[in-house]
């Protein structure tokens, strides 16, 4: 992923809020919501559905894999999902 | 229907939620969506959906497949679905529906409401009407408290400083070894401060998330997001969404607050309100949380 974001939110202050009115959210936030949340109601006609979730699974490892190159940190050895819950 | 267009989904909706108080129909006429197409509803079993006309040029199968590729395409895309969402959330409850879901007609749509429209209302109960928080949590950078009194106690003792509160092992007259080995001495304890304040930030990740969870309705965790992405350097700890009552959510943000101000080792991002996208999930996300 080499092309710039157009994104220059950065945090501010230790407590940043973006929110009420709508502010201009950023897309690292976005994508986390609209790629992996939001339902999925398929039907036989529904077009490319699978291969649209094959895309966006190569896309979100590809985003996933640059942090993890570029910052082997703390909390990351688990499957993604199951940090921080297990104690 | 022709054949070079599809439909394009939103958002979900129960129909009685379409009509106000006096069985007017909500105004929904005002909206465009991704291409700026007009957003318009189709209707089955009890059930709407916010849905758009596209071209299946640019958002057909192999079109989507190569265009999701494109952050730049990516981006704006994904904003005018999240407007379209956003915009009808502050209307009426609903299900946001994932990004690039696009159906051949409206009968392709109505066909996907009636075979799934149990587990749709379900989901509507849930988290219709109610919003999501986004927290992420990242270690504090150097020179924030955490590392700073370690820089500092470096940098005092090579320049011949008293120093207060030596710590056992640093605080011996330094009798041997000279330059080389106080060096070594206090590289190691650089090292040490750096693992010792990351060891802190994550349990402090844990200890917000933990005090966040307990004040939610539900929560979710996102993966760590990209740094390149999101243009923070810093170790991401927690990317994690909790649902909220709309009338929780100054409970909920002050509390977001306190827990930045009683956490010095992190730097904590409030994102929201958000439509619930991150809830809508099959129940066996559940599984993943809290269990």
């Amino acid at each position: 992923m080499t092309k710039p974001m157009t994104n220059t939110e950065r945090p501010r202050s230790s407590l940043a809020t973006a929110g009420y009115p709508a502010q201009r959210v950023s897309l690292v936030d976005l994508l986390d919501r609209v790629l992996a949340g939001g339902v999925v109601v398929t039907g036989e006609i529904t077009l490319s559905i699978a291969d649209v979730d094959l895309v966006v699974v190569s896309l979100r490892a590809l985003l996933t894999s640059v942090s993890a190159l570029t910052d082997p940190a703390v909390g990351r050895e688990g499957p993604e999902r199951e940090w921080p819950e297990r104690e | 229907m022709s054949e070079d267009t599809g439909v394009w989904a939103y958002a979900i909706t129960e129909d009685e939620h379409l009509s106000g108080p006096e069985g007017e129909p909500v105004e929904l006429s005002w909206l465009t969506g991704v291409g700026e197409a007009k957003v318009r509803t189709t209707a089955a079993g009890g059930l709407t959906v916010l849905v758009s006309d596209v071209s299946l040029a640019e958002y057909g199968e192999a079109a989507l497949r190569a265009n999701l590729e494109d952050l730049d395409w990516l981006d704006e895309v994904a904003r005018e679905h999240h407007y379209v969402i956003d915009a009808a959330a502050r209307l009426f409850p609903l299900l946001p529906v994932r990004l690039a879901t696009v159906y051949s007609g409206d009968a392709a749509v109505c066909a996907a409401l009636t075979a799934n429209g149990a587990q749709l209302r379900g989901a509507l109960r849930r988290v219709g009407g109610r919003v999501e928080w986004g927290v992420k949590a990242y270690a504090a950078p150097e020179g924030e408290p955490a590392r700073e009194a370690t820089a500092q106690e470096g940098t005092a003792r090579e320049a011949g400083a008293p120093v207060s509160a030596p710590s056992p092992d640093e605080g011996e007259p330094n009798t041997s070894g000279g330059a080389g080995l106080a060096y070594l001495r206090r590289r190691r304890q650089q090292l040490t401060a750096a693992r010792e304040g990351k060891a802190a930030a994550v349990s402090g990740a844990r200890a917000v998330h933990a005090e966040l969870a307990a004040k939610a309705g539900d929560t979710r965790l996102h993966p760590p997001q990209s740094g390149q992405l999101s243009r923070v350097r810093l170790p991401m700890l927690l990317n994690a969404a909790y649902l909220l009552d709309a009338a929780g959510s100054v409970t909920f943000t002050a509390a977001v607050a306190g827990q930045a101000t009683a956490h010095p080792e992190l730097r904590i991002e409030l994102t929201g309100p958000w439509p619930p996208y991150s809830f809508v999930g099959p129940d066996d996300d559940e599984a993943d949380d809290e269990h």
